[in-house]
């Protein structure tokens, strides 16, 4: 009977992992299959253009991921110095905000802090100067956007690595009163040199594949990247042959770096949980305090200050004429109809590979971790452009693109909700495999009563989290959006790149509001659910 | 003497008091359920908590708000005593000098500390490659070349089998005495108390109810919290 329970898994998982393989499969055979009579290698070479891009895509992604990465060192031990601030668990929120946000709505905010018509601006002419000649589109807005959003990622991973420290290192620290610089040479360094690296990898990578952000910052073929220049490909020029060159280079550079980073980095901790105090007791002087206080000022000024102005330009856009256009709201419907398909998509598809793996061993297992974790890798706007080459060929754009903007969506939630699923999964099975086993508890039953109700809580979580992700993407939908088809943040970037700022305003606060709200009744949900029951220990734990 | 008067710290709504006299050179152990706030005592006299009332005094010095490094103090945990990454020899040394600036005597000292707890030759091997007893007595060869008067172990060898804890505490007990120590033992071992202890105390909801030598406070038979717990 047993074996029957696992058939059915093994099914379910290997037709996701089939049919994500074979969606894959058929963009890239499009990308390839399509015609490639003027594709050049010697012409490539030797097109400046092209190198340009590459020199660009490479240079702010290196540059994004220096930033983000020193600035959040500096951050993370300032933050695992003060353990008694008043403000660390406030911080530790605020940092986690950046990552519940769609790129688009980031945008918005560096716009409205950095922007010309934004705060800094305002306030260098209110206070008489002349009004500053910088500008945020090009390299230094996409710096600024991609330290916005990875600046408190990167702290709060390597904030956890350095708290994972045994308490009694830090209490043997504080006995033997080893001096602030052999503290870091032998507790903190040591501790941020094991994620280091695969930090910075994932910044990187994140960097390298930033679409949205420099699709809106970019600002002109000087500062364009390979994967916006593969949208303008196809969107603008017409030209497949042109996009099937870009994203096989694209393709190429990320495999190399992929490469690289498997060689050098080991895998990250699969979640972030930072506890709100820390048992490290106080021991660093008046010097160290002031250059925390001015680190910590900083940062949260930086991440907190495009926050308001989101909030405070939403509010004094045109809310309620927005909120009156029939647009709007059907984009907004569009929007949270592709979501909930695509996060019903993702978290299937993730469940049903996950349990595959649990009931088999070896070579499938890995494989399928693989794919699940590695699907990043493929962009969304190249699986997009392969679609999109191969429906146009069919006459078919149109009538698909809900179905492609659902799967891709799905895709690419999917590493993410990997991440919390796999887990839970692991522990619900090792608490009740045995049980379940000796009981012969087994198909619709064993689902029902066993698995769902362990993993209500983790599945309720990647839901609102895969829901959050797809209502704010602007990957595929900016290749297939039209005025007939049109999500919220097409709708955004439509009313942003033609100069109606007010409203962009306004639909960045709505999107916000909606992308938070999701993630705030996942998680509100999820902590009214009963908790997965903890085994019953044996006895009284004398062991304390 | 270490002397603990009117002690008290409240932390997450619970209130530990600590008042008590310890002679000089006694070898205390200190028993008593878990939670009941034995490792809280011995972080306020290491400094590692700060108590809200009552002062603590070792040989007419008040203690109380003296940072940790300055306190007459070694103790020794659980576990994690070594920093994982450095060598036996650099772990020791930085009980000698916390910037690791060592002269030739140093590496001597060093040296015969590890011979004491008979981990000669250890020099250059990482605590990843000793055993759990092992690793003790490393820490124990730190606390020699730091040589404070106060001596503080929680549940030193809660991780250690029965013939390894014999041999650990009457390790204790040789260092003890050479060094003129004066020692708290914290255990959830009655027996070690009985074997090794000079002075026994029971500890039990934040409150040290009783404190004898360890004879005496065997013999007590009308005490029914720690009928309980015997």
């Amino acid at each position: 009977m047993l074996q029957r329970v696992e058939t059915h898994y093994k099914v379910t998982g290997f037709a996701a992992l089939f049919f994500m393989a074979g969606f894959t499969l058929i963009a890239f055979l499009a990308l390839s299959l399509t015609d490639q009579s003027h594709f050049d290698l010697s012409k490539i070479m030797a097109d400046a253009y092209l190198g340009n891009i590459i020199v660009f895509t490479l240079k702010q992604a290196a540059l994004s991921t220096l930033l983000s990465i020193s600035l959040a060192v500096l951050v993370a031990l300032a933050l695992a110095r003060r353990t008694h601030f008043i403000g660390r668990s406030f911080i530790l929120k605020l940092f986690a905000l950046p990552l519940a946000l769609p790129p688009l709505v980031g945008v918005l905010a560096v716009l409205g802090l950095w922007g010309n018509a934004g705060w800094i601006k305002h306030l260098i002419t209110s206070l008489g100067f002349d009004k500053p000649s910088y500008s945020v589109f090009g390299l230094s807005g996409i710096l600024i956007t991609h330290v916005f959003f990875n600046l408190p990622l990167a702290a709060r991973l390597i904030l956890e690595q350095i708290e994972n420290t045994p308490s009694e290192n830090w209490r043997l620290a504080a006995q033997l009163g080893l001096p602030h610089i052999s503290v870091f040479k032998l507790i903190e360094w040591p501790a941020i040199k094991t994620v280091l690296p695969g930090i910075t990898a994932l910044v990187f990578m994140l960097c390298l594949t930033s679409f949205t952000i420099v699709l809106t910052l970019g600002g002109g073929p000087a500062s364009t990247t390979l994967e916006v220049a593969i949208y303008q490909s196809l969107r603008f020029d017409f030209d497949p042959a042109r996009a099937v060159t870009l994203a096989l280079i694209q393709l190429g550079l990320i495999a190399i770096f992929l490469g690289l980073s498997f060689k050098f980095t080991k895998a990250l901790p699969q979640t972030i949980s930072l506890k709100k105090t820390s048992n490290r007791p106080l021991t660093h002087g008046k010097i160290y305090h002031a250059f925390d206080a001015i680190i910590l000022t900083i940062a949260s000024l930086f991440i907190i200050l495009p926050l308001a102005s989101i909030i405070t330009d939403g509010l004094t856009s045109n809310l309620p004429r927005l909120l009156s256009t029939p647009k709007v709201w059907s984009s907004i419907l569009t929007s949270l109809m592709l979501a909930v398909l695509s996060a019903c998509l993702a978290v299937f598809m993730c469940w049903s590979m996950i349990k595959s793996i649990k009931t088999s061993t070896g070579r499938y297992a890995q494989v399928v971790n693989f794919i699940a974790n590695s699907i990043l890798v493929m962009p969304a706007i190249v699986l997009g452009a392969g679609w999109f080459v191969l429906l146009q060929r069919l006459g078919l754009v149109f009538s698909f693109t809900p179905f492609l903007v659902i799967i891709i969506n799905a895709f690419m939630a999917l590493p993410f909700i990997f991440r919390i699923l796999s887990p839970a999964i692991a522990q619900a099975n090792n608490q009740t495999q045995k049980l379940v086993t000796s009981l012969g508890i087994t198909g619709w039953t064993r689902f029902q009563r066993i698995d769902l109700p362990a993993l209500k809580r983790p599945l309720t979580l990647s839901f609102a989290f895969a829901m959050a992700l797809s209502i704010g993407d602007l990957g595929v939908i900016a290749l297939f959006g039209s005025q007939d088809f049109s999500t919220l943040p097409f709708l955004l970037f439509q009313s942003l790149g033609s100069y109606r700022t007010n409203d962009a305003q306004g639909l960045a606060f709505i999107l916000a509001m909606l992308s938070l709200g999701i993630l705030y009744l996942g998680e509100l949900y999820a902590h009214h659910l009963p908790p997965t029951k903890k085994p019953i220990a044996n006895g009284v734990d004398n062991n304390a | 003497m270490l002397e603990l008067k009117h002690l008290n710290l409240i932390y997450e709504n619970f209130s530990f008091d600590y008042d008590a006299k310890i002679e000089k050179g006694s070898l205390l152990a200190i028993i008593g359920p878990s939670g009941g706030g034995k490792s809280t005592l011995l972080d306020l006299i290491a400094g590692f908590a700060t108590p809200n009332a009552g002062s603590i005094w070792f040989n007419g010095q008040e203690l109380t708000h003296q940072p940790p490094a300055q306190r007459p103090v070694s103790m020794i945990f659980q576990e994690n005593n070594l920093f994982a990454h450095l060598d036996i020899a650099t772990n020791i040394a930085l009980g000698i000098s916390p910037d690791l600036k060592l002269s030739k005597q140093d590496h001597i000292a060093i040296s015969r500390a590890l011979e004491r707890v008979d981990l000669a030759g250890f020099e250059n091997r990482l605590p990843q490659e000793l055993s759990g007893g092992q690793r003790q007595r490393a820490a124990l060869a730190r606390t020699l070349v730091r040589d404070k008067p106060l001596l503080l172990l929680d549940e030193p060898f809660a991780a250690l089998g029965p013939a390894l804890r014999q041999q650990m505490l009457g390790l204790i007990k040789e260092l003890h005495d050479e060094q003129n120590l004066t020692t708290l033992l914290v255990s959830h071992q009655p027996e070690d108390a009985k074997s090794t202890a000079t002075h026994t105390a029971f500890l039990k909801d934040g409150k040290l109810s009783i404190l004898k030598p360890t004879a005496e406070f065997f013999a007590i038979k009308d005490n029914p919290d720690l009928k309980d717990y015997l």
